[in-house]
């Protein structure tokens, strides 16, 4: 059985500039964020991005790393309009297909499916379709004849998703509760990398009282490389092995972009977890001076 | 009115909401509240389940279904909410940027969407909710700023617009837009947005001067039902203690 175990700098050697690259999680929630920050060391850009938007987006906008974006919004969930991400449409920085959450998830489970598109009741009516004007209808072939939209397939060249275990043959399960659409991520793409907080063995996966095989989401025929980062999801939440940072969300959220980007993501992974920890312990003597002045 | 001193203190603006917002579930039957413009929609949804809507179905604003206590009694991560969504089963009440006469509603941006003057949220489920399922609007600050001649991006769908798509728009509906100064809905022959109730203390004179169109208004607007004795104690000390709701709403009923 191979081993399919890589550094994050390994897995995003693979992917290259113009390439189209789905991020899974949701908002701003179990977001592979160590995958995204090496795809921000790499240099790697004119990305299409296909994502239920969060601080990925935000993050790789600011980054100037987006052609074109694939979303039906961008939040980072108790802050609820990303600023860095407000910012970049609001220079017109790159290219968007806006379409409704539900044409998105249909439009993933077609490329899972290898179907060119699947009819969608919604989009009709609203400015989705003005704003898409490549998108095409469908009518039913049966008596109803109601018409739909004809949701493409989004088909990836890679996907991106965290998980919070995972062997090294690419079996991942979710411990949280909800699974957002991460195995159709993977299956919607051409090489999928996962990253988790723990690599454990085979038949580790299961042990947990929360962990019942139904969880096991990701299945290693889709997955071409597993990443072990611990705190990976940072500072989106990765139920339950830790919530949101939202101090830390604050602070991404507040900063200059450069400010942010040079302080956090100038070295590696470990290089970012020790930058976190340094501003942890600055907030924390901050408060402890302020509650003994 | 209510008797003025006595233990319970006359209802705030910010609790008619509340009873505005929890009348449109009112005989919803088994189905799935989504409350997802605010704290009052949420309040609203959950005293509706503790009283007149029993048969409702609440999540935590996660992927869980859940009783008025938080006693888990489902999962509906997004994948099924979703689905759920084309099943029908489920009656909104989404937030609004902007909205217009005929009840299409923008979050996703102002200005030219191209490139924005403002990036809001995004179109999120807006195009398929109303397609699908009743979708109902909350206003927390009934302004010309929000209720609009003409909305920078359409991602509900209204009913001028519903109308030209009658097939797959059958299942089309806006039952109520709620707002801090009354309540609107479509109930006219061409749907156009008509005053149906109005908070105490607040005139039609207010409405009208707070909106960017011609409202329909019939020579008769009632008042927005008061909450009961029971309602009023279910909402101060069961479902928000903590009093969110008037940091959404000011109250302005004494003014």
């Amino acid at each position: 059985m191979g081993d399919k175990t890589m550094t994050a700098d390994e897995a995003v050697s693979a992917l290259a500039s113009g390439m189209t690259v789905g991020i899974g999680g949701w908002g701003s929630r179990r977001k592979p964020m160590a995958l995204v920050r090496a795809v921000l060391r790499a240099g790697i850009g004119d990305l299409t991005v296909v994502s239920y938007g969060g601080p990925d987006v935000g993050m790789l906008a600011a980054a100037g790393r987006i052609r074109k974006l694939v979303a039906a919004f961008t939040t980072l969930d108790s802050i609820p309009l990303e600023p860095h991400y407000r910012a970049a449409r609001e220079r017109g920085a790159f290219e968007l297909m806006e379409v409704d959450e539900a044409m998105f998830m249909w439009g993933l489970r077609a490329a899972a499916n290898r179907l060119p598109f699947l009819p969608v009741r919604a989009g009709i009516g609203s400015d989705v379709m003005r704003v898409n004007p490549e998108l095409r209808t469908v009518d039913s072939p049966y008596e109803d004849g109601e018409t739909f939209v004809a949701m493409p397939a989004l088909r990836l060249d890679a996907a991106l998703v965290h998980v919070n275990r995972a062997d090294r043959r690419g079996n991942g399960i979710y411990l949280g509760p909800d699974p957002y659409f991460d195995d159709l991520f993977c299956a919607a793409a051409d090489r999928a990398y996962v990253s988790c907080e723990r690599i454990v063995d085979t038949a580790e996966l299961t042990k947990g009282a929360d962990a019942g095989p139904q969880s096991l989401l990701i299945k290693r025929h889709t997955v071409t490389g597993v990443v072990e980062a611990p705190n990976g999801a940072h500072f989106t939440s990765c139920a339950p092995d830790y919530g949101r940072d939202e101090a830390f969300q604050r602070l991404y959220a507040g900063a200059p972009w450069p400010e942010f980007a040079n302080r956090f993501l100038g070295g590696d992974e470990h290089a970012y977890r020790s930058a976190v920890r340094a501003w942890q312990r600055e907030q924390e003597r901050g408060q402890g001076e302020e509650g003994t002045s | 009115m209510s008797a003025p001193g006595g233990a319970a203190a006359a209802p705030t603006r910010a609790e008619y909401c509340v009873i505005a917002c929890a009348e449109a579930w009112r005989d919803a039957g088994e189905v799935l509240a989504s409350p997802m413009g605010g704290v009052i929609p949420s309040v609203g949804a959950r005293l509706a389940r503790l009283t007149f809507a029993p048969d409702l179905l609440l999540t935590d604003g996660e992927a869980l279904l859940v009783d008025a206590d938080g006693t888990i009694e489902g999962w509906l991560p997004y994948r099924q909410h979703l689905e759920l969504v084309g099943g029908g089963r489920r009656h909104v009440m989404m937030g609004a940027s902007q909205i217009d006469r005929f009840g299409n509603q923008n979050i996703a941006c102002i200005g030219d969407w191209a490139v924005p003057r403002r990036q809001l949220l995004g179109v999120r489920g807006a195009p398929v909710n109303t397609l699908n399922n009743p979708t109902s609007y909350w206003i927390p600050k009934h302004s010309r700023r929000v209720f609009v001649e003409r909305v920078d991006m359409v991602c509900g769908v209204g009913y001028d617009r519903a109308a030209r798509h009658p097939g797959t728009a059958r299942f089309h509906r806006i039952p109520r837009v709620v707002s801090d100064l009354g309540v609107l809905d479509f109930a006219t022959p061409d749907h156009a947005m008509r005053l149906a109730s109005l908070h105490p203390g607040v005139s039609v004179e207010q409405v009208r001067e707070a909106t960017g169109f011609a409202l329909v208004v019939p020579p008769e607007v009632p008042r927005t039902r008061e909450p009961t004795a029971g309602e009023l104690r279910l909402i101060r000390e069961v479902i928000d203690p903590a009093g969110a709701r008037d940091r959404e709403v000011p109250d302005r009923a004494g003014v």
